[in-house]
């Protein structure tokens, strides 16, 4: 069974405080990942690369750049999972 | 008695240290375990050691793990975490000082640069593919993270530099720190070395060389400079960094005044990509270069912190050179080897020993080197040996050799200063 929305963003608040140390529960889903959180393009895809790990997603790195928000991501990794 | 020739202004001194080496994770811990001659030498337990000749080394006395958050330790190679715990302390020692940041260097050396990380991501690359290694990879491997990695913790700008000079890179990174203030490009630099190789392939690559002590069953006797029995170097990691400013600019902002980087020398063999010149010609010049540059005399050393790996061939070699750069005044000088404590820290060597010599003058003691207890008979000089020894009264001069592979010399010599 696929992950819930709250699931996908508890698990990618987890994997976002791991590699940056920001409290996973800063990490929601209006949050931008550059202009809020301020993670760098390297951190980003560190993220990613965690992320298609742990939902067992494929998440190719032009449409990586869509994901400007917390939500974008979550929703993107639902859909792909589903 | 020698006075500088040159003005306050001119004048480059020590005004904060910091290290993290095998004896402790400050630079008084270490100062203290090399006044002790205690070893940080120790019998390795990870699941590689096994395929290993050699299977003792000198880890850092403090994982980094203990002092860092994880994410910061997760984007550095380990030498740039080394480096990073060395120039804080070192920066707070100076009394954190205001300086423009265009007015700021940092000159952090390594002798080998990110080798654990490009080990284990090629390991990734291996068993996971090319998607599972870290975007941080490349500036987490190369030899000027480190030196990056302090330049954006002090917001430096007038250069970020690293010297690579195998064992010699730490006394260099010294040396062309000194050079960046006399030439007028910072008033304040930041300079060391740091070192973290402690893997299976740089002990195997060391161990065909026969360079590495196989005293696996006595860790903490195996690093015996200048002894009969000595039988090749321990590897040591860690880091040490110092605070180089003006005289003037230090007494300008109040900043207490360890010693006077007063003279470096640095020269080429030539003559073998790995083996010392016996004679030491190479390493004698850079000497006398140091000794001269300091507008001194042979007959005004008092200490010299030898690079004396404990290598059968190195250490007589240095003994020639030593000979040859003071002459007769040899016999004046006391010498001390600080690796029969920390093993060889390659890259961090010259700079973690720049501190010891910078305490000797400054303590006025110089550091035992440990486990001598049998003289090789072709060292012909006064070996600090069981207990400290203590330094005369007055104005003090000390010289930190350090030589690399590659026929590379460098000689710092270090000056007391009248507070």
């Amino acid at each position: 069974m696929a992950a819930s929305e709250q699931e996908i963003l508890e698990g990618l608040a987890e994997i976002v405080n791991e590699e940056t140390g920001i409290p996973a529960g800063d990490v929601q889903p209006d949050k931008s990942f550059t202009d809020d959180l301020d993670i760098d393009s390297l951190s980003m895809m560190t993220i990613v690369v965690n992320a298609e790990e742990k939902f067992g997603v494929r998440i190719p790195d032009d449409d990586v750049k869509g994901l400007s928000t917390v939500g974008d991501a979550v929703s993107y990794i639902q859909k792909a999972s589903a | 008695m020698t006075t500088s020739r040159l003005t306050d202004s001119q004048r480059v001194v020590v005004t904060g240290l910091g290290a993290t080496t095998p004896l402790g994770g400050d630079v008084a811990s270490t100062w203290s375990a090399m006044l002790a001659g205690q070893s940080g030498v120790k019998v390795l337990t990870e699941d590689w050691v096994d395929m290993l000749p050699v299977q003792i080394a000198a880890p850092v006395a403090v994982d980094p793990s203990e002092v860092l958050p994880v994410p910061q330790i997760k984007r550095m190679d380990r030498s740039g975490q080394f480096a990073l715990i060395a120039a804080r302390e070192a920066w707070s020692d100076a009394g954190t000082p205001e300086v423009d940041p265009e007015r700021m260097g940092v000159v952090i050396a390594s002798g080998i640069g990110g080798v654990t990380t490009l080990l284990a991501a090629y390991d990734t690359l291996k068993e996971r593919g090319a998607r599972r290694v870290l975007p941080m990879t490349v500036p987490m491997l190369m030899p000027n993270g480190p030196a990056a990695v302090v330049g954006l913790e002090l917001s430096a700008r007038a250069g970020v530099h690293t010297p690579v000079s195998a064992c010699s890179s730490g006394a260099e990174a010294i040396a062309y720190a000194v050079d960046m203030i006399r030439s007028g490009r910072a008033d304040v630099v930041t300079a060391g070395g740091t070192e973290a190789a402690i893997h299976a392939l740089p002990l195997a690559g060391f161990a065909a060389m026969q360079a590495l002590s196989t005293r696996n069953d006595e860790p903490e006797r195996a690093s015996r400079p200048y002894d009969k029995g000595r039988d090749g170097f321990v590897l040591g990691e860690g880091a040490g960094v110092v605070v180089l400013e003006t005289l003037e600019h230090a007494r300008a902002r109040g900043a207490k005044v360890y010693a006077e980087v007063a003279g470096t020398g640095i020269s080429a063999d030539a003559h073998h990509i790995a083996q010392p010149d016996p004679v030491g010609a190479g390493a004698s010049r850079a000497m006398a270069q140091a000794v001269r540059s300091a507008g001194a005399t042979p007959a005004d050393v008092r200490h010299i912190n030898a690079h004396a790996t404990s290598t059968p061939v190195g250490d007589l070699a240095e003994v020639q050179a030593i000979r040859r750069a003071l002459g007769d005044a040899t016999d004046g000088v006391c010498v001390s080897s600080t690796k029969s404590v920390t093993g060889h820290l390659l890259g961090a060597a010259g700079a973690v020993e720049a501190i010891a010599t910078i305490l000797a003058i400054h303590d006025r003691k110089a550091p035992p080197t440990a486990n001598l207890e049998d003289l090789d008979d072709d060292v012909s000089l006064d070996v600090v040996r069981g207990e400290p020894r203590e330094l005369p009264d007055g104005e003090l001069l000390a010289l930190n050799n350090s030589f690399g592979f590659g026929g590379h010399n460098v000689a710092v010599a270090f000056r007391t200063v009248e507070q």
